[in-house]
């Protein structure tokens, strides 16, 4: 086809461009925030980059096919896409330690964090029932809020607003 | 008609095909299933609601997750991490996204089965899930 006139031009391109949204091949441009935040927040909650160093990022990322027990493996655009953004977001200084079992929750300030004033046989009540669970306790999780201001421990009443 | 109507009403088409439904599901899973096995005689909601009810050999069950009723909102055995209803009565999300079916039904099957589900099993399934109502 031969296109000459200006309108037409401007058309086909809109044609083009409304096919293009609705196609696979434009969710390439889909921001890897936003691929990490689907991808990695559909079994549980999206864990935050920060709470791990970049070299174990790398070791998950690599090993999705048997995650946790898991199969999350990844189409490999959409895996090298998350493993730049948990590299650009990744965690240092005290959250910088990589734990062998990969899991925050095996990490020596996770560990301190949660045992002072905690019985941690909580982690295994039917409330809770995994500490990868962060969302049981930790009322923010959705918008990445870890702080001590937003937590509640089930079964125990707002253990924060009151003292 | 003139031509740039015309070019409009391709670009809303090419807009929407890109998005599939269930129906469309179904058909490509009948013709992989007639590959598969010379004996397909149809999918059955029956076959469908007993494989996703049913252990196969590990721990979980479709319906450890998404479960005994498609249409309630699910529950991740491990993590307690909400899933979203599957029967596409409820949620109109469902069976929309070839990409996404592909890459569940890989992991869940993987995870349930210790391997990939037959074509008469994915189809059973989605004639199961179809069938429910709220
Ligand atoms: C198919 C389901 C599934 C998907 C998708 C998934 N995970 Fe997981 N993940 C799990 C399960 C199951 C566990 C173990 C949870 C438990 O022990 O309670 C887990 C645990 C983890 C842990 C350890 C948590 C702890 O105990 O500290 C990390 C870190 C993690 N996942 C990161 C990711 C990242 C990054 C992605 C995205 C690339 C991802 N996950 C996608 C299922 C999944
Ligand atoms: C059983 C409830 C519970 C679960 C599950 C839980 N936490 Fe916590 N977490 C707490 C409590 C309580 C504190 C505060 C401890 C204190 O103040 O001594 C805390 C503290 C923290 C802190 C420090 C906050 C600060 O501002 O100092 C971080 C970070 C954190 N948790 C991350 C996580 C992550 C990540 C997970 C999941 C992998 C998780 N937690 C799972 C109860 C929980
Ligand atoms: C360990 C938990 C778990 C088990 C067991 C499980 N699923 Fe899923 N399934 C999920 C999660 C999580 C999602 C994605 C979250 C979402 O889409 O809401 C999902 C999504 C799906 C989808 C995507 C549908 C769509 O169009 O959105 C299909 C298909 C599916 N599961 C089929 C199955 C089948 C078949 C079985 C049994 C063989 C099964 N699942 C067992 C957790 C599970």
């Amino acid at each position: 086809m031969k296109v000459n006139n200006m309108k037409t031009k401007f058309v086909l391109l809109a044609a083009i461009a409304a096919a293009l949204t609705a196609s696979p091949v434009f969710a390439a441009t889909e921001s890897a925030a936003t691929k990490w935040a689907n991808e990695c927040g559909g079994c549980h909650v999206a864990y935050p980059a920060k709470f791990l160093p970049a070299a174990t990022w790398t070791k998950i990322m690599s090993g999705l096919d048997k995650h946790f027990g898991s199969d999350a493996s990844l189409d490999a655009q959409t895996s090298k896409a998350i493993s730049g953004y948990l590299a650009t977001n990744a965690g240092s200084g005290k959250h910088g330690e990589s734990p062998a079992s990969l899991r925050i929750s095996d990490t020596r300030w996770f560990q301190r964090e949660h045992s002072e004033e905690m019985d941690p046989s909580i982690f295994k009540s039917p409330l809770v029932k995994s500490v990868a669970n962060c969302g049981a306790c930790h009322l923010g999780v959705a918008k990445g809020d870890y702080s001590e201001r937003n937590i509640r421990i089930p079964g125990q009443g707002n253990r924060r607003n009151d003292d | 008609m003139n031509r740039n109507r015309i070019l409009m009403l391709l670009a809303f088409f090419a807009a929407t095909s890109a998005n599939a439904a269930p129906a469309e599901f179904l058909k490509d899973f009948e013709t992989q299933a007639r590959a598969e096995s010379a004996a397909f005689k149809g999918f059955s909601a029956e076959r469908g609601s007993q494989f996703f009810h049913a252990k196969h050999g590990a721990e979980w069950s479709c319906a450890s997750c998404h479960t005994d009723n498609p249409a309630s909102v699910g529950k991740h055995a491990k993590t307690d991490k909400e899933i979203k209803p599957m029967a596409p009565s409820v949620n109109p999300e469902r069976f929309t996204d070839a990409a996404k079916v592909e890459k569940w039904f890989k992991r869940n099957c993987g995870d349930v089965l210790n391997r990939a589900c037959t074509a008469l099993e994915k189809g059973d399934f989605l004639t199961y899930v179809l069938s429910v109502r709220k």
